[in-house]
């Protein structure tokens, strides 16, 4: 393999990726006097944070009463007793100040009427541990919350003269003999050069993949990477069957129409006009969490009262909130149900169909942002020198569903603790780990082929066989046979990636062997989305298998890890669920029954 | 008079045609600009007949499946296809916009023209290289700057106050405005152009912002901000409705007040 030329470069910190949890770590890392470089594949605004719309979680308080051991309840009912209540305590209690913080970097929220922070209500967000009225609890700036954080966190990354690898792909990770991360192996998109960028640690901020599937609010772009360079760096994934569908995607283009519409008094509809939520969620109605509304509006479809020529489809009701509320708190729904749906809010209600929006599953992580694996006994081995941090991260304060708001929070809370445990941890300009002269010989075999790959299928007919079979098989609703089916078919896709075909072959910009990776990256994602969901015998948050259509905590009250094989054959071995809190300001809130 | 040409390496070619499947319904033609730095040959507008029937209803709709089921070596960046990150920022029937929100059928008649946003380096295709626009985005200290300590809790922001950073605030930097000023073509050297100077205001009209006169300072200057001339192209084209030549307007009045 040494007819490519690779160049190196020496960090202590290497950040792969520049959305929320991406920046937020890298200047961070930056201001802890830590050497780092952040590469991205994306200019860092243009990163999927930025479609962000409906707010961030904190207990600040600002509208109404307000606890973060409420918000800690919240949270692991939301995640139906899935999500690692050490994490979720950490999450909820640093909450304030990381909002706090923001509003500090200059970040535009809403205002009240005394100049404080404006914040609305969101689905499954209670008080008084789900026994009170609606939190109000999501801090926002109108509905463009993370195009507004995106922006300020990238203004704060040049404020710390953060240095940034801009359109750099990220090939493969590089480890030592002894299973040490030790880099990253990128291709630099404007001119084609290959780099090494080698560090102390490597932090995967690389977000989602919701591009596995054919209709998803995610962009273009999430593809997974993170998770792709995981899987085939050999390592676990953790809880990938749960998938969050959310409730309000533009029916059609699958733009996302915030939850915030909901939180402002915006009412879900059947064909008869029915406000249907109050039948399946009778105290928080539209406002109970997105697995239980995706669900809902599953049903009403299936059942024949959805809306338009197919009945396949259902609405959204913000009609009667008037003007003034839509052009202070939801100006940008409004813009984008004008352009993507042609629809006036103010008149007409919005055509909405559940949408793939979300990945509760991730890189297994502890709660300072460390890579951790099964290693025999013990469940919580950490990887030397590897971070995940986001969407592409499972810490897990999701567990099998995730509540709307906390994904911001969660960016910029772990995007944080990665780098003060960094601080801790690694010491400024210390030796790289050595390097045997063949460690990027992997990675190089796998460019080689995809750059000539000269098959019979091209990338997008391939992406297209897995966006479809992952659509119909692994939908909001599942049951033994199409998962079966899916696994299967999802089998035969991954198998077809061998005869992919590149056309373009040339150096500057080939975004045709970009896709080709993100494609590579996507079906690594996908079989063990699909493998892991036909596996848990039992329904669970976003989960929902027909089959077996009760929580079994008894046997599966534990975290699924997901290996996937260069043949595209899973594994599987298991984590325990954290039932345990980090100090006594909260007791571990023990499984009960979900009603909303 | 002068006369003036194109360069020879720069006159754009008639390329490919790709005609439509037989039995297309309602076929559209995109003219679409192609240039690859790595062949040496002149660009070239290659020509797509796109059956509209099994098209999305967007210019990116259009661009995807001219890739996925035509020709993967068409270039372009997409990611949001939402109209909020600003990828898909490119000149698309004659005006800059995004891909993404410009409706085909919004487009005047006859073929749909698309080339890259106008007068910047071309990387490849509709890719052009944005390098210097970031420079100049950074180059204004685009964050909040205080001397107070900051409180325990939020800097206190009244809704009025919190008002004058709407339109704004919403800025994608997709720089359709800048490349659509004809004072930025010439000038873009040393003139910050339409979005760099929205975004100045934007922290100038920033109630909780302590730094307004080092700011003002910063764009005293003929070029930085004295090279708009209130063409307005800027605010004709902004795809998400702003104005960025009325920013300019409140910066140079803010000048003459302090002077005063």
């Amino acid at each position: 393999m040494s007819a490519y030329k690779i160049q190196t470069h020496e960090f202590d910190m290497v950040v792969v990726g520049a959305g929320g949890a991406g920046l937020r770590a890298t200047f961070g890392l930056a201001a802890k006097g830590l050497k780092t470089v952040c590469i991205t594949k994306v200019f860092p605004t243009r990163s999927h944070t930025v479609a962000a719309q409906g707010g961030i979680s904190a207990a600040l308080g600002n509208m109404g009463e307000d606890d973060w051991r409420y918000h800690y309840f919240d949270t692991i009912k939301g995640s139906d007793w899935l999500g690692d209540q050490d994490a979720i305590e950490y999450m909820c209690k640093e909450a304030p100040a990381a909002i706090i913080e923001l509003e500090h970097y200059g970040v535009p929220f809403s205002r009240t009427d005394e100049g404080k922070i404006y914040q609305r209500p969101f689905g499954g967000m209670t008080t008084k541990y789900g026994e009170g009225p609606p939190a109000e609890r999501t801090c926002a700036a109108a509905d463009r919350t993370g195009h507004a954080m995106l922006h300020t966190l990238y203004q704060q990354a040049l404020a710390h003269d953060a240095q940034f690898m801009i359109e750099y792909f990220a090939l493969d990770l590089i480890w030592d003999s002894s299973g040490a991360c030790c880099g990253v192996l990128a291709l630099d998109m404007a001119e084609g050069t290959l780099h090494l960028f080698r560090g102390q640690g490597t932090v995967l901020a690389t977000g989602g993949y919701g591009r596995a599937y054919f209709s998803a609010t995610s962009a273009h772009t999430c593809t997974g990477d993170g998770g792709g360079l995981a899987l085939r760096s050999g390592l676990a994934m953790q809880d990938m069957e749960f998938v969050q569908f959310h409730p309000t995607g533009i029916y059609g283009a699958g733009c996302l129409i915030t939850e915030g519409v909901r939180g402002e008094g915006g009412i879900l509809r059947n064909s008869s006009g029915e406000r249907f939520m109050e039948r399946y969620a009778p105290h928080y109605k539209d406002l109970a969490s997105r697995d239980v509304v995706s669900r809902s509006m599953t049903i009403e479809i299936r059942e024949g009262r959805g809306v338009g020529e197919h009945k396949d489809h259902l609405l959204l009701d913000l009609t009667h909130l008037g003007p003034e509320v839509i052009h202070e708190k939801l100006p940008g729904i409004a813009e984008s149900a004008r352009i993507f749906a042609n629809v006036d809010v103010s008149r007409q209600p919005i055509p909405v169909l559940p949408t793939v929006h979300y990945n509760m599953g991730g890189i297994p992580t502890n709660y300072h942002g460390e890579v951790v694996q099964r290693a025999g006994d013990n469940p919580d081995h950490v990887v030397p020198g590897l971070y995940a941090i986001g969407e592409a991260a499972c810490v897990s304060v999701h567990g099998a569903n995730r509540l709307g708001s906390n994904s911001l929070l969660d960016l910029v809370v772990f995007g944080r603790s990665v780098a003060n445990r960094c601080a801790q941890t690694i010491k400024p300009g210390a030796a790289q780990r050595k390097l045997a002269d063949d460690a990027c010989d992997k990675a190089l075999a796998n460019l080689d082929r995809l750059r000539n790959a000269n098959g019979n299928t091209p990338t997008a007919a391939i992406r297209l066989n897995m966006q479809r079979t992952m659509q119909s098989d692994a939908a909001v609703f599942r049951t033994s046979k199409t998962l079966l089916e899916g696994c299967r078919k999802m089998a035969e896709v991954f198998a077809s990636f061998e005869d992919v075909k590149v056309s373009d072959r040339s150096l500057v910009w080939n975004s045709d062997l970009i896709e080709t990776y993100e494609l590579q990256n996507l079906l690594y994602n996908a079989v063990a989305t699909i493998t892991s969901a036909e596996q848990r015998k039992e329904s669970r948050g976003a989960h929902a298998h027909e089959d077996f259509p009760e929580r079994d905590d008894a046997n599966w009250q534990k975290h699924t890890l997901v290996k996937v094989d260069e043949k595209g054959k899973a594994s599987f071995e298991f984590r325990p669920v954290h039932m345990f809190t980090l100090t006594d300001d909260v007791g571990v809130v023990p499984p009960k029954k979900r009603v909303y | 008079m002068a006369e003036f040409a194109l360069p020879k390496n720069s006159r754009i070619q008639p390329g490919k045609r790709f005609p439509a499947k037989p039995g297309a319904q309602k076929v559209r033609e995109f003219r679409v600009y192609r240039w690859n730095p790595d062949d040496g040959a002149n660009p070239r507008i290659d020509t797509y007949e796109i059956d509209l029937g099994s098209c999305g209803p967007m210019v990116l709709d259009a661009l995807i499946k001219i890739k996925n089921e035509i020709d993967p070596t068409l270039t372009f960046r997409r990611s949001c296809r939402e109209g909020i990150c600003g990828s898909c920022a490119m000149n698309i029937d004659g005006t800059n916009t995004l891909a993404c929100t410009k409706a085909i059928d919004d487009c005047s008649g006859g073929g749909v023209p698309i080339y890259p946003l106008p007068h910047m380096a071309v990387v490849k295709d509709l890719v052009p290289d944005l390098t210097h626009f970031y420079a100049q985005y950074a180059s204004i200290k685009p964050w909040l700057r205080t001397q107070s300590a900051p409180p325990a809790k939020e800097r206190l922001q009244s809704k009025q106050d919190r008002a004058r950073l709407d339109g704004l605030y919403e800025c994608i930097l997709c720089a359709c405005c800048s490349t659509s000023c004809p004072s930025y073509w010439w000038n873009g050297d040393r003139y910050l152009g339409p979005a760099i100077l929205l975004q100045a205001y934007r922290w100038i009209a920033d109630s909780r912002d302590e730094d307004t006169g080092d700011r003002l300072d910063q764009l005293e200057d003929p070029f930085r901000l004295y090279r708009c001339h209130t063409i307005m192209n800027c605010a004709r084209t902004c795809p998400k409705g702003l104005n960025p030549a009325k920013a300019i307007a409140e910066i140079k009045k803010l000048m003459v007040e302090r002077r005063t």
